[in-house]
C-alpha cells in the first residue's frame, strides 16, 4: 500500500501528535527513556533482524496468522429478523485464538524484544482484567526476564483466575492500593516504579495510550491484525469488507484492526466503547462519546474527568474496557471523522456473550462481546451482499466466573 | 503590584545578601480542608518559610509517593479546586505581600480550567511561579510560554536523568529557579546521595545563573542543613505532609479547630527545619 495524498495513515508527527492529541507528557525523569525509546525503535524497524525475529515468534510462537472465519449461523439469525434482503454477511478476526487467549500479546512480542534490544533487564506492567499481565508474564517467561504487574486491589480480587496464571509464569502481581485501587491506579503506580529504576527497567505499556512512542508502537505491532484481515478478505470474498468493527477501551486491538484500512475510503469504520449502564449515567467508561480533552498517562486524549479536570472511574462490565481515557489515535480519528465512534452497554455485551457461544460454539471475551452488538445491529441494517469484519480479539475464558450470576448460575 | 524584579527574584537576591539558603515548604493546597490549609499557610512564613510551594491536588499524581498522594485525595474529599487553590492564594496575599507563592500540580486541572484564564486569575491572586510535572520542555507551548509573557515563573525539575545533552533545553525557558529532584524517583523516597546531589548543583549552576533548590527526599533537620551548605534553597514536602496526617483526628466533621494540633504540630516541623537551614552555613562543617 502506498502512501495517498490525504493519507489517514501518515500520523504521528515527530513530537507524537495525530492532530493535537498525543505528545510526551511525562515527568523529567522519564523524558530522556521516553526519548531514547522512540530512537531505538526506528533503528528496529528498519533492522531486518528485528522484524525477521518478530515474525518467527508470531508465527510459532503467537499461533499466527490468526484465522478469518465466516459466522454463519449468527449471520443467518441477523438475517431471519431483518428485513427482506438484509443482513451483511459477518465475519470474524479470530484473534481470540492467540496463545494467551487475546490480541495482547501481539504487543507484548513486540516490545518485548525491543527491550531485549534495548539491554532491559527487568520488565514492568500494569493490568486491569489481567490480560495484558498474563500476556507479558508470558513472553517475560519465554525470554526469562524477571516481570513486575501492578494490578488494582479491587481487580487482583475479582480476576483471581489471571492473578494465579502471572503467578504460575514467574511474575510478581503487586495489589495497587493508592488512589481508587483501579486501573489508572495502577498505570500510575507502574510509572512510579518506572521513575525509581530508570535504568535497568522496561515499561510494557498495554494499550495504544501513553506518552509518544507507545501509542505509535503498540498500533504497529498490533496492526498485524488488520494487515492479516485485509489480506484474507481479499482472498475469501475478492474485495475489501464494507464496514470493520472493533471494541474500544485503551484501543489497542481496534486500531490495530482499523489502521491497515484507514486509507480504503470504501470501508465504513465503527469502534465500540462500553456504555456501562448508559451513557446518560455516570457509570459508563465512553470517553471518546462522552468525555472531554485532556492530558493524562502521558497524552493529550479524551477523558472522563470532571470540570476540575478531576480522572472519574469508567465503569463497564467487562474490566478490560474501564479505563478513563482512550489512545490518541482514535482521539484523531474521532475529530476528523474517519472513524464512527458508538458504544454498548452491559446489558447488550451479555446478550452478544450468550448468542455468540451458542450460535457459533465460540465464547468471546466480554470486551469484543460489545463489538458484536453494534455489529449485529448494523448488519441487519446492510443489505446482503454487504460484508462486515468484526475483531474477536479476546476468549471469554476469563469471564464466565464474573458472568455467571447473570444468567443465574447457568445459561 | 509588581516591580520590575519578580516576588522570587526579589527573595533569592535578598537571602543572598543575607548568605543563607532558602526554606521552601510544601503543602497541599486544601488540606485537610479549606479553613485549616489557609491557616496553616498563613502562618509558614512565620515559622521560616522563605518561599511556599502549594500543591494542586489531583487525582493521578504519577510522580508521588504515598504521603501526597494521601494528602490530593484528603483536599478533594474535602472539594478542593483549583478555583478554590486559587482563593487560597488571594487570601493568603490579603495578609502577605512578600512571600512568593509557587503552584505545584499536574497539567490536567490546568488544561481543564483553560490556560488564559487560568493565568488571567493566578496573575490577580498573587501566583508567583508554577511547577507542572508533567510538562517537559518539549511541550512548553501548552502552559510555559504563556505563563512566562504573564509575567507568571516557570520552574523546571531537572533530575538525575537529566543528561548533558539535554539540559540547555530543560534550563532553556525556565525561570524563577532550578528544582533539582535529588534522586530517581518518587517524592518521599530516600535521600539522595549527598556527593552525586552537590555534584548535580555544581553542574546546573555552571550551566545557569538561576538558584538551584533541592526537594525530593529531604526530610530532617540534619537533610536540610547539609543541603543548605551547597544548595539555594531546600524543599522539603511529604515530612510535612506526613506531620500534618499524624496529627489530624481519624475523622474530620469540619468543626472548628479540629485541625489545630494538626497544623500546629507541621509548624513545629517547618520551624525545626527553617532553623537547620538558617545555620546551615555557620556550621562548623560549613
Amino acid at each position: 500500500m502506498t502512501a495517498k495524498l490525504n493519507s489517514h495513515r501518515t500520523g504521528p508527527d515527530a513530537e507524537g501528535r495525530f492532530g493535537i492529541f498525543g505528545g510526551r507528557f511525562v515527568a523529567e525523569t522519564l523524558t530522556p527513556l521516553v526519548l531514547d525509546l522512540a530512537e531505538e525503535y526506528e533503528r528496529a524497524k528498519k533492522d531486518p533482524k528485528f522484524r525477521d525475529e518478530l515474525e518467527y515468534y508470531l508465527k510459532h510462537y503467537v499461533g499466527r496468522p490468526s484465522p478469518l472465519y465466516f459466522a454463519e449461523r449468527l449471520t443467518g439469525h441477523v438475517r431471519e429478523s431483518a428485513g427482506p434482503g438484509k443482513g451483511a454477511k459477518i465475519y470474524f478476526k479470530r484473534d481470540e485464538l492467540n496463545h494467551t487467549g487475546a490480541h495482547k500479546i501481539n504487543n507484548c512480542m513486540g516490545q518485548i524484544l525491543l527491550a531485549r534490544r534495548m539491554g532491559k533487564t527487568r520488565i514492568i506492567a500494569e493490568t486491569g482484567a489481567g490480560q495484558h499481565g498474563v500476556a507479558t508474564a508470558t513472553v517475560c517467561a519465554r525470554f526469562g526476564l524477571p516481570c513486575v504487574v501492578y494490578m488494582g486491589a479491587t481487580d487482583v480480587e475479582r480476576q483471581k483466575p489471571n492473578v494465579f496464571r502471572m503467578k504460575l509464569l514467574g511474575a510478581e502481581v503487586v495489589p495497587v492500593t493508592s488512589g481508587r485501587a483501579t486501573l489508572k491506579d495502577a498505570m500510575n503506580e507502574a510509572l512510579r516504579d518506572w521513575v525509581a529504576n530508570v535504568a535497568d527497567t522496561y515499561y510494557l505499556i498495554g494499550t495504544a495510550a501513553g506518552p509518544h512512542p507507545y501509542p505509535m508502537l503498540v498500533r504497529d505491532f498490533q496492526s498485524v491484525i488488520g494487515r492479516e484481515a485485509r489480506a484474507q478478505m481479499l482472498e475469501a470474498e475478492g474485495r475489501l469488507p464494507d464496514v470493520v468493527a472493533a471494541c474500544i477501551g485503551g484501543g489497542s486491538n481496534a486500531i490495530g484492526l482499523f489502521h491497515p484500512f484507514l486509507d480504503d475510503d470504501g470501508v465504513e469504520i465503527i469502534g465500540v466503547e462500553a456504555a456501562g449502564k448508559g451513557l446518560d449515567t455516570p457509570q459508563h467508561a465512553a470517553s471518546l462519546s462522552g468525555g472531554r480533552p485532556g492530558v493524562l498517562h502521558g497524552n493529550r486524549t479524551y477523558l472522563l474527568q470532571n470540570d476540575d479536570g478531576q480522572i472519574l472511574e469508567g465503569h463497564s462490565i467487562s474490566a478490560g474496557l474501564d479505563y478513563p481515557g482512550v489512545g490518541p489515535e482514535h482521539a484523531w480519528l474521532r475529530d476528523i471523522g474517519r472513524v464512527a465512534y458508538q458504544s454498548a452497554t452491559d446489558e447488550e455485551a451479555l446478550e452478544m456473550f450468550a448468542l455468540c457461544s451458542r450460535l457459533e460454539g465460540i465464547i468471546p471475551a466480554l470486551e469484543p462481546a460489545h463489538a458484536l452488538a453494534r455489529a449485529v445491529e448494523k448488519a441487519a441494517a446492510l443489505s446482503r451482499e454487504k460484508i462486515l469484519l468484526v475483531n474477536l480479539c479476546g476468549r471469554g475464558d476469563k469471564d464466565i466466573f464474573s458472568v455467571m450470576p447473570y444468567f443465574g448460575g447457568a445459561t | 503590584m509588581r516591580g520590575s524584579l519578580s516576588r522570587i527574584a526579589q527573595k533569592f537576591a535578598e537571602l543572598k545578601s543575607e548568605g543563607r539558603a532558602a526554606f521552601i515548604p510544601f503543602v497541599m493546597g486544601g488540606d485537610p480542608n479549606f479553613a485549616a490549609s489557609l491557616d496553616l499557610i498563613s502562618r509558614l512564613p512565620a515559622a521560616g518559610a522563605d518561599l511556599i510551594e502549594i500543591g494542586v491536588a489531583f487525582t493521578d499524581p504519577m510522580a508521588d509517593g504515598p504521603a501526597i498522594q494521601a494528602a490530593g485525595l484528603r483536599a478533594l474529599d474535602a472539594g478542593q479546586t483549583l478555583a478554590k487553590t486559587l482563593a487560597l492564594v488571594a487570601e493568603f496575599r490579603k495578609r502577605d505581600q512578600t512571600t512568593p507563592i509557587i503552584l505545584m500540580g499536574y497539567y490536567n486541572p490546568f488544561h481543564a480550567f483553560g490556560v488564559e484564564r487560568f493565568l488571567a486569575r493566578a496573575v490577580d491572586a498573587g501566583v508567583d511561579g508554577l511547577i507542572v510535572v508533567d510538562l517537559p520542555p518539549e511541550e512548553d507551548e501548552e502552559l510555559c510560554l504563556p505563563a512566562r509573557r504573564a509575567g507568571i515563573d516557570f520552574i523546571r525539575l531537572a533530575t538525575p536523568t537529566t543528561n548533558e545533552k539535554r539540559l540547555p533545553a530543560v534550563l532553556k525557558n525556565t525561570s524563577g529557579f532550578i528544582y533539582y529532584v535529588s534522586v530517581a524517583g518518587v517524592t518521599g523516597g530516600k535521600v539522595g546521595a549527598g556527593g552525586a546531589v552537590k555534584v548535580a548543583v555544581a553542574t546546573l549552576k555552571t550551566a545557569s545563573s538561576l538558584p538551584v533548590a533541592v526537594g525530593f527526599g529531604v526530610r530532617t533537620a540534619e537533610n536540610a542543613r547539609q543541603t543548605a551548605q551547597f544548595a539555594d534553597a531546600v524543599i522539603v514536602g511529604s515530612a510535612l505532609v506526613d506531620r500534618l496526617a499524624a496529627n489530624l483526628p481519624a475523622t474530620l466533621e469540619e468543626t472548628p479547630g479540629e485541625a489545630d494540633s494538626a497544623v500546629n504540630a507541621v509548624l513545629s516541623l517547618a520551624g525545626e527545619l527553617s532553623s537547620a537551614v538558617r545555620l546551615a552555613r555557620r556550621a562548623p562543617d560549613a
